[in-house]
């Protein structure tokens, strides 16, 4: 436990360390506002909740977390200084954790940093605030599955821009498998259960029952179980890489 | 402490690191002395679990790194090839993750942490962060985190590479007084280094040990070992000196430098310690010969590395 909050706050601080962190934070609020109040029609809609503000996460999520996960492991690798981390007393497990909470805690610390977006609601309007507060822990629940991806492939390379781009994709992947687009293509020669097993990997269909204010057990298990595997998937990436 | 058995990797079809065993102890400082691309690092590596070996097993302090790798790599203080850290850290805020990692908590902490920036001369830079230091310093850092945590072993990869004399000094001076309880293992392609610090060396060359010795030892397989240089003075003649030389019985052969008037008489090999340089000190003496040096070499390490590791190669 102690190694993994070591680990963490050590993370953290490099985040902070450099300006890369603050760069983040304003893209994404900035990011985060205009598609909120412009694209999303905020105002026209006349309803005060955050529809039109939560809906954008899975589409911003898929660009921005991929640019926070990318330097996890790839940086390590190509400064040299994950065999120092790894010859210290450190469990591949811990190694993993510990970066993967680190990154996690930022989002978080960039998604709280909305609320002056959820004030404005409250101000114009009666909003749901629980159902706000259910969509901040499904969008916080994603994030942390995108993150999970993307720190796995930060691991199978030394550069960052190839982890930028194949964490996209495979993010890319998991959004759209939702979709009913996609989701027709399967549907025509494929059985139904393998169409419903495919709809079910979605980030989408989990993330917008959450954000509609109903946090089911299952959406919850989902985003742990993709957490869960894609950090396994990591711990094991970074054992083959020992061997190699 | 160490105990190497069987070391084996293999990139692809290259062979790396063949076939490699050797134990070593406590109160040792074990040299590994090859030429570039010769295995040392990757030997390092396998020992302290980031590589795993494609064949063969490495165990510290009776923890197999394969199978026990955390017991193992408590006992081992490390420095990389190069030194890796975080850079955008200061060595302040490294050196306390470090601590954190190792478990070092309260007293013990603050006071470890304070001896090993006063050791390596850390204090002035402490806040500056690490991409913004020099060289030396980044070497140092490297050090003080490998032995913050007073390691049983001390595996240390270059550890003098890219420094100047002055630092090498410190460096080497930090690792004769930390070698009374330790084993400390080095990897340098300086021989200079092997001589000044270790007390056995383990030449290594395309991934195989050639030799295993003390430094001493090694250097007595010199052609030089037991040579005598000399120096002669004004208004003695040169050839007549290399022709009575020559006429010794424990002379082999010489090999002069008329312009500085100096000439390295080679012992012939089995004649005792000492002898030849006895020789031609009674020579010199009863021909009253003018001379300004007469000196004992022990042998020439380089020589001998380069014997052994080019005959390899070839
Ligand atoms: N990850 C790797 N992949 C392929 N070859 C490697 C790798 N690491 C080292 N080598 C090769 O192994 C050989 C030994 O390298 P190394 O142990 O670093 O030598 P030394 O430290 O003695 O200079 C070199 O020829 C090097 O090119
Ligand atoms: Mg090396």
């Amino acid at each position: 436990m102690n190694i993994i909050s070591a680990i963490l706050r050590r993370e953290l601080q490099s985040y902070f360390a450099t300006p890369v962190a603050y760069v983040f934070i304003v893209i994404f609020l900035v990011l985060m506002g205009t598609f909120t109040f412009y694209l999303g029609g905020f105002y026209e809609q006349g309803q005060a909740d955050l529809r039109s503000f939560f809906n954008f996460h899975p589409w911003l999520y898929l660009f921005l977390v991929p640019a926070i996960s990318m330097r996890l492991w790839a940086e390590e690798r190509k400064s040299g200084s994950v065999e120092l981390l790894m010859t210290l007393p450190v469990t591949p497990w811990q190694a993993v954790l510990g970066k993967f909470l680190a990154a996690w805690a930022f989002t978080g610390i960039a998604l709280t940093l909305t609320f002056p977006i959820w004030i404005t609601v409250n101000y114009l309007g009666n909003p749901d605030n629980g159902t706000i507060f259910a969509a901040y822990i499904g969008s916080l629940l994603m994030a942390g599955g995108f993150l999970a991806i993307g720190s796995c492939v930060s691991a199978i390379t030394r550069n960052q821009v190839i982890a930028f781009v194949i964490s996209i994709v495979v993010c890319f992947g998991f959004l759209l498998s939702g979709f009913p687009m996609v989701l027709d293509v399967f549907r025509g020669w494929l059985p139904q259960v393998i169409v419903d097993a495919v709809a079910s990997l979605s980030f989408l269909s989990h993330f917008s029952n959450i954000s509609r204010g109903v946090i089911d057990f299952r959406d919850l298990v989902y985003f742990g179980l993709v957490i869960g595997t894609f950090l396994y998937a990591n711990t094991i990436i970074l054992q083959w890489k020992q061997a190699d | 402490m160490i105990k190497a058995d069987g070391l084996t990797k293999r990139y692809g079809r290259d062979t790396v690191v063949n076939d490699l065993s050797f134990t070593c102890q406590r109160g040792e400082v074990l040299g590994f002395l090859g030429p570039n691309g010769a295995g040392k690092s990757t030997t390092m590596k396998m020992v302290t679990g980031f590589v795993a070996p494609s064949a063969g097993r490495a165990e510290v302090c009776g923890h197999d790194i394969a199978t026990d790798g955390l017991a193992a790599r408590r006992k081992i203080g490390y420095l990389p090839e190069g030194a890796p850290c975080y850079a955008e850290m200061t060595p302040g805020s490294f050196l306390a993750f470090i601590a954190d990692i190792r478990g070092l908590r309260g007293e013990k902490r603050t006071q470890r942490l304070e001896e090993v920036a006063d050791r390596l001369h850390l204090g002035p830079v402490l806040g500056q962060s690490i991409e913004t230091l020099s060289k030396g310093f980044k070497r140092r850092v490297g050090l003080a985190q490998a032995i913050l945590h007073d390691p049983d072993v001390l595996i240390l990869d270059e550890p003098t590479d890219g420094l100047d004399p002055n630092q090498k000094h410190e460096v080497r001076e930090l690792i004769r007084s930390m070698s009374a309880d330790k084993l400390i293992v080095i990897s340098t392609h300086i021989l200079e280094e092997v001589e000044a610090v270790c007390s056995r060396a383990i030449i290594i060359a395309n991934g195989e040990i050639l030799a295993d010795d003390t430094p001493h030892t090694l250097a007595g397989r010199s052609r030089y070992h037991n040579a005598v240089r000399l120096t002669i003075g004004d208004g003695t003649g040169i050839d007549e000196v290399i022709a009575a030389i020559e006429r010794l019985d424990s002379v082999d052969t010489t090999e002069s430098d008329r312009d500085h008037g100096s000439i390295i008489v080679v012992a012939r090999s089995g004649s005792a310690d000492m002898r030849t340089w006895q020789d031609v000190a009674n020579l010199v003496q009863s021909n009253d010969w003018t001379i300004e040096s007469l000196q004992l070499e022990a042998g020439r390490l380089d020589e001998v590395f380069r014997q052994i590791t080019r005959g390899e190669n070839s």
